[in-house]
């Protein structure tokens, strides 16, 4: 019995596999050496493939395995069993429950709620950011002290080169922390006794130059919020296209979306293909273009333990126009806790564009001295210049807007 | 004491959690299957879920409930070879071979090799339980050393040969999460997420885990608890917590105190956070009010 449970059955395609791709050809070699009640559980692990749960052959014969041994006594078995060991991760698994009842209780079809309609609305979204952009102004982040007025019209055209270089660049202009793991140097270091100890073995006693190591510099984190709000509409594409070139060029970025929720698309836009990331991305978020509610969401992610680790010590950038209607105080609480687990906390404000702009408003007023940085996220470039220059040293945010106004 | 023992122990869920309870563990259904599963497929298990939902308690409760000792890694970023399995003790080395003069002496013998978690796993498998606590805080590298040592339960010490698990050890991995495990980890393993419990099975932990707790208060810290984790907190309260408020406050009360001031007396215990502190105390009166009930 166990015997035949240990065949691999079929190729690990993982994510990749394209609808019912591996269906028709294995079957007969399957069917031969299956027993035929342990069919329906094969089919259960290909359903999930096809939903993009990463699944391996491995899994499913230890899902087959555990199934046996458990007895299967119940439906109830069958759903630990899978959960054990084909083991989705805990922010599938209401869609992965979703699938099992649909499968052995027949249930309808799980619905994953309004993603067509809100992919639909994306792509809309963006057809009509395309024309409205030659509008735009451009400022060098940062800079943002300097009264002259730079009105440069955004090419489009140049936009996608400046992100493949904005990629290319970012995991070197990221800023550097010291690691715990140390690497092997020739100067600057502590004594390797290891290394040593065998050099001094291989030269029979003699006592060659110590060698030396030291504590490795490692790129910091860096994490991306971005709003997706009503007000933010008209940048959210171009944010996410930014974000998605980060994903793809630090080793260690994470985004999330804010509105009215929360929402972690970082394993989304670890596609490659950007058209794909960003669909995927867009299916994923809820929220689009609706209401803001800034602090309550910013304080649910730093409530969430593995969330807001991703915090500590990153350089976070926030995308928003920090436009928080009414009372601002949970703002203010989340930003001064994020400021104090971030090792730079920065604000990119679409408003910044205008050289009239002020840090007027209450909210902004009021979150101002717990800021590093408030610079216009109005650009693509201006975005990526600053974050590329987050190595570099700079001012508070407090002292340069208080010279400004 | 063998790999027969421990399938004799693990002879069904049930058993398992009836044995877990016997060592003041309570789990439930899922994870003594996926313990269960774990002992009897011959697989890793791999334990995640917010900081301070048990699951440390989990590994010394299946060490303990296999008769096992438990030998722990405790992860941190920057682990490398030479903390997880073996060292040489070089000063020791060196100092042997300005002893031996011109006698022949082996700087390779057991003496000066420093076993690490790793290794002394290795070196008896049937008497220890292995815990990779917290392997997310480990860096990339680390994890694909032990997804290595998991797969072939082998380390090659070039000096010495390769030295090989004689049966299949049990392993533990904890992760609270803050990053993402590599896939081919997580299929090596059995997989449970460790849940924050209904108040009902906290109130149960707490009378279990608390010394002298009566069975109303266990309720009723069980319900506060559950009301005060649904507020967006910096860092909300696992079940170690709940369970130190419910002995402080029974210290706190039979020093004098009635019962909702000594609740609010303890909250240190339960809330430690300066701001959490701030958010919750203005309603702190209510919910243990409404908890007591």
């Amino acid at each position: 019995m166990s015997r035949d449970l240990n065949n691999p059955f079929a190729p690990f395609t993982g994510r990749r596999c394209p609808e019912g791709a591996d269906e028709g050809y294995r079957q007969p070699s399957i069917s031969a050496s299956l027993p035929p009640a342990a069919a329906p559980f094969l089919g259960f692990a290909r359903l999930l493939r096809r939903h993009a749960f990463a699944i391996a052959p491995e899994q499913i014969t230890g899902f087959m395995q555990a199934i046996t041994l458990l007895g299967p006594r119940s439906i109830n078995d069958i759903r630990e069993a899978a959960l054990a060991t084909l083991a989705p991760s805990p922010d599938r698994r209401s869609e992965f429950e979703a699938h099992f009842r649909a499968y052995f209780y027949g249930d309808a079809k799980p619905s994953i709620e309004g993603e067509e309609d809100d992919e639909t609305r994306i792509k809309d979204d963006r057809g009509t950011r395309e024309e409205e952009d030659p509008a735009r102004r451009q400022e060098k982040g940062g800079e943002l002290s300097s009264a002259t007025e730079q009105l440069s019209s955004r090419d489009f055209q140049r936009d996608a080169d400046g992100l493949g270089q904005f990629r290319r660049k970012l995991s070197a202009a990221l800023p550097v922390r010291r690691s715990f793991r140390t690497a092997r140097t020739r100067s600057h270091g502590t004594l390797d006794l290891r290394r040593s100890l065998s050099e001094i073995v291989s030269a029979d006693g003699d006592i060659p130059s110590p060698l030396l190591r030291r504590r490795e510099a490692v790129p910091r984190k860096l994490l991306l919020l971005i709003d997706v709000s009503g007000s933010m509409k008209l940048h959210t594409a171009d944010y996410l296209k930014l974000a998605h070139a980060a994903v793809q060029g630090a080793d260690r970025a994470e985004v999330f979306t804010f509105g009215t929720r929360l929402t972690r698309i970082t394993s989304a836009l670890r596609i490659r293909d950007r058209e794909q990331a960003l669909a995927r991305a867009a299916a994923l978020v809820d929220d689009w273009d609706g209401g803001t509610r800034m602090g309550p969401t910013l304080l649910a992610f730093l409530s969430v333990p593995h969330f807001s680790a991703f915090a500590r010590g990153a350089c976070l950038v926030m995308l928003s126009d920090a436009l928080e209607r009414g009372d601002h105080a949970d703002l203010e609480t989340a930003m001064r806790r994020l400021s104090a687990r971030a090792s730079r906390l920065s604000l990119a404000t679409p408003l910044a564009g205008d050289p009239r702009f002020r840090p007027a408003t209450s909210a902004l007023r009021a979150i101002l001295p717990v800021l590093d940085d408030l610079v216009d996220g109005s650009s693509l470039k201006g975005l990526t210049d600053f974050i590329l220059s987050l190595g570099r040293h700079a001012p508070a945010a407090d002292s340069i807007w208080k010279r400004v106004s | 004491m063998s790999s027969a023992n421990a399938v004799e122990i693990a002879a069904s869920p049930e058993a398992i959690a009836a044995r877990l309870a016997a060592s003041r563990y309570l789990a439930d259904d899922s994870l003594a299957t996926a313990i269960f599963l774990a002992i009897r497929l011959g697989k890793p298990l791999l334990l995640e879920g917010a900081p301070g939902v048990g699951k440390t308690e989990a590994a010394k409760a299946i060490a303990e409930l296999l008769g096992r000792e438990l030998v722990r890694l405790q992860c941190y970023e920057g682990i490398d070879a030479g903390h997880a399995l073996y060292e040489w003790n070089y000063q020791r080395q060196l100092l042997a071979i300005r002893h031996a003069g011109e006698h022949e002496i082996d700087i390779y013998d057991d003496r000066f090799l420093i076993a690490r978690p790793l290794l002394q796993m290795l070196r008896a498998p049937e008497e220890r339980v292995l815990l990779v606590d917290e392997i997310d805080r480990s860096d990339h590298e680390f994890e694909a050393l032990l997804l290595e040592f998991l797969s072939d339960f082998q380390i090659s010490i070039p000096e010495r040969g390769t030295i090989r698990a004689a049966t299949q050890p049990i392993v533990i991995l904890t992760s609270n999460r803050t990053r993402e495990l590599a896939e081919a980890l997580r299929r090596r393993c059995v997989y449970h997420w460790i849940g924050y419990p209904d108040a009902q099975r906290e109130a149960e932990i707490i009378m279990l885990r608390s010394g002298d707790v009566a069975e109303a208060m266990a309720r009723a810290v069980a319900n506060a608890v559950q009301e005060i984790r649904a507020r967006p907190l910096a860092k909300p309260p696992g079940i170690a917590e709940a369970v130190e408020w419910a002995n402080a406050a029974t210290i706190l009360e039979k020093g004098g105190s009635p019962w909702p001031q000594a609740f609010r007396r303890a909250i240190g215990v339960l809330i430690k956070d300066e701001e959490d502190l701030s958010a919750i105390v203005p309603e702190l009166g209510r919910i243990v009010e409404e908890a007591l009930g």
